[in-house]
């Protein structure tokens, strides 16, 4: 799972990329010390990366957002930062990509770095939200992503959840529709995504590697 | 209880919309609102409805004056300065008796300000953006499940009043992402618009017509006069509130949309303490529960609101509580939020 330089994590958005995005570099700079994570999010203001700066900050992660993330700015300007990451080839690299093919297009600016590199672009797919409930929208989805980024998602990730009321019968539910798109796409799940309750016997059993979430953005009242 | 879904609740309000029946959208994008659009743009094709992207927020609000006029069920939304923009357009549709949904996620200003969450648009929203003497029935969600309920009803009592209404939420609760459980069916108002609305004569009527405009003063009193006694009937009807652990409160807050889930973890930090806080929780700001704050007037030593502004619907505790009890007020600004230990401080301050 943790194999790959670059890790590219792109989806619709509230598909919970940003959680399995922070949650992945946390597990990665358990074994790497040199760790990075880009937020390369140019379509949502609210709750992003930067939110989990100083968890991520306090593991030794190189935490790398656009100047203006989270102030009262909507400016879409990417730090010239990230370019230093494809010449530091010592560093392992998260990228937490915007929802979409608008957030897509951003990392369209790293392509020809990227298919130099070694790399990895998950698709984060949650079925629960209804612009990735069946197959067909799902396909759609990853095709606009595609085109976008001018790149091919190479793994996909079940993210299925409803949030706190998760149980593992929504995660199998899930996994059934993305298996149907990974066999006609020909797309690998890369591993399987959830909180700990929620990650019991039947979805450890279906044999994919798992990566437990703790939840790091939050609410006001959480 | 139907299809349980993870969504935005920018995204709750488009598919509310279309589960009640509205086909018609038009609106201009802002943050931090857009997913809105966004959602209607992707859906309004599949449900044979329209999606517009007008050119301005001023010609939104004017294509939602034409289609209400129509009788179609119709919405706009926007953020803040847009929403400013869209004040001529409300008061025309106001004068016009025009029923249509109108939702303002809201964020910092004055002026451009910010696009982080705020409640600085309640003045605003209840005491007439433009000009006249109007109202808008004026809804205030704390949930994503709330704010998909609350936009179906805002559709019911738009057509049954042939009124405006106003879902207003705030940035979080735009964006933020909670589960939803919809209804198989909505139950929907069904009004006949024939008497009043452009559905066609069938050359067996005189033309209906759509405006706001009376040149003799008495016909312009008596229409104002029909509006306002529409306005006190909504005010009977209508007020919608919830209160949570009020009785023998020692503090009772004022709280509304998602600043009063903050207070609802106060009310249990100060109950550790020792301390009984109560919640009143207008869920809607216009008509605002009046009886409810003089029902509970006597009960505290004081009343606190709490908002995301420099203090506005305190001004309306304050009425209706009416000198009863003092009336505080703890208020952040510029996109901030007030932390729970922030908000039990200034309880305990109260009570020295």
């Amino acid at each position: 799972m943790f194999s790959r330089r670059i890790n590219i994590f792109a989806g619709h958005f509230g598909s919970g990329k940003t959680e399995v995005a922070v949650n992945f570099a946390l597990k990665l700079s358990k074994e790497y010390k040199n760790t990075a994570i880009v937020d390369l999010d140019i379509v949502n203001p609210y709750f992003r990366t930067v939110d989990a700066r100083d968890d991520l900050e306090q593991n030794g992660i190189w935490v790398i957002a656009p100047v203006y993330a989270n102030t009262n700015v909507d400016v879409p300007a990417l730090p010239a930062e990230i370019n230093t990451l494809f010449e530091k080839k010592e560093y392992k690299v998260v990228f937490d990509v915007g929802g979409d093919d608008l957030g897509a297009k951003a990392v369209s600016r790293y392509k020809d770095e990227i298919v130099q590199d070694d790399y990895e672009i998950y698709f984060v797919i949650n079925t629960k939200r209804p612009m990735t409930n069946n197959a067909d929208r799902i396909k759609e989805m990853i095709w606009e992503i595609e085109e976008s980024a001018g790149l091919k998602i190479t793994s996909l990730v079940n993210n299925t959840n409803l949030l706190g009321s998760t149980t593992s019968k929504d995660i199998l539910e899930g996994h059934e529709l993305i298996e149907q798109v990974s066999l006609e796409l020909n797309i690998p799940i890369g591993f399987i995504s959830g909180m700990k309750n929620a990650l019991d016997q039947s979805i450890q059993q279906l044999g994919f590697p798992l990566l437990q979430l703790e939840k790091h953005i939050k609410l006001p009242w959480e | 209880m139907g299809e349980k879904l993870l969504m935005k609740g920018n995204e709750v309000i488009a598919e509310a919309a279309i589960r009640a029946g509205c086909r018609h959208y038009f609106g201009y994008p802002i943050t931090p609102q857009t997913e809105i659009a966004h959602y209607f743009a992707k859906k309004m094709p599949e449900v044979g409805g329209t999606f517009i992207q007008a050119e301005s927020e001023i010609a939104a609000i004017n294509m939602v004056y034409g289609a209400a006029g129509a009788g179609a069920r119709v919405m706009t939304s926007s953020s803040s300065p847009g929403i400013s923009l869209k004040q001529e357009g409300i008061s025309y549709a106001s004068g016009a008796e025009l029923p249509a949904v109108i939702v303002n996620i809201v964020r910092c200003g004055p002026g451009l300000g910010g696009i982080l969450p705020a409640q600085c648009d309640y003045f605003q929203a209840v005491k007439g953006g433009g000009h006249g003497d109007y109202k808008m029935v004026v809804l205030a969600p704390c949930s994503v499940q709330e704010l998909y309920e609350l936009t179906v009803e805002a559709f019911n009592i738009a057509d049954k009043y042939r009124i405006l209404a106003m879902i207003m939420g705030d940035g979080i609760l735009g964006q933020m992402m909670e589960t939803v459980e919809f209804r198989d069916k909505e139950e929907i108002y069904e009004a006949d618009k024939s008497s009043w609305a452009t559905v066609g004569t069938r050359m067996e009527r005189d033309h209906n017509v759509i405006t706001s405009i009376y040149i003799d003063p008495e016909v312009l009193e008596r229409h104002n006069q029909k509006l306002q006694a529409k306005y006190r009937l909504i005010e009977e009807n209508e007020v919608r509130c919830e209160v949570y652990n009020c009785e023998d409160a020692d503090v009772i807050v004022a709280a509304f949309g998602t600043v009063a889930r903050i207070v609802k973890n106060v009310i249990k930090m100060a109950a550790k303490e020792g301390i009984k806080v109560g919640l009143i929780r207008p869920i809607t700001l216009w008509p605002f529960p009046v009886k409810v704050f003089e029902k509970y007037a006597e009960v505290p030593k004081a009343f606190l609101s709490v908002e995301l502004n420099a203090g506005q619907m305190v001004e309306d505790v304050r009425l209706s509580v009416n000198g009863k009890r003092p009336v505080y007020f703890h208020g952040r600004m510029g996109g901030m939020i007030p932390t729970q230990q922030e908000i039990l401080d200034k309880i305990k301050e109260i009570l020295k």
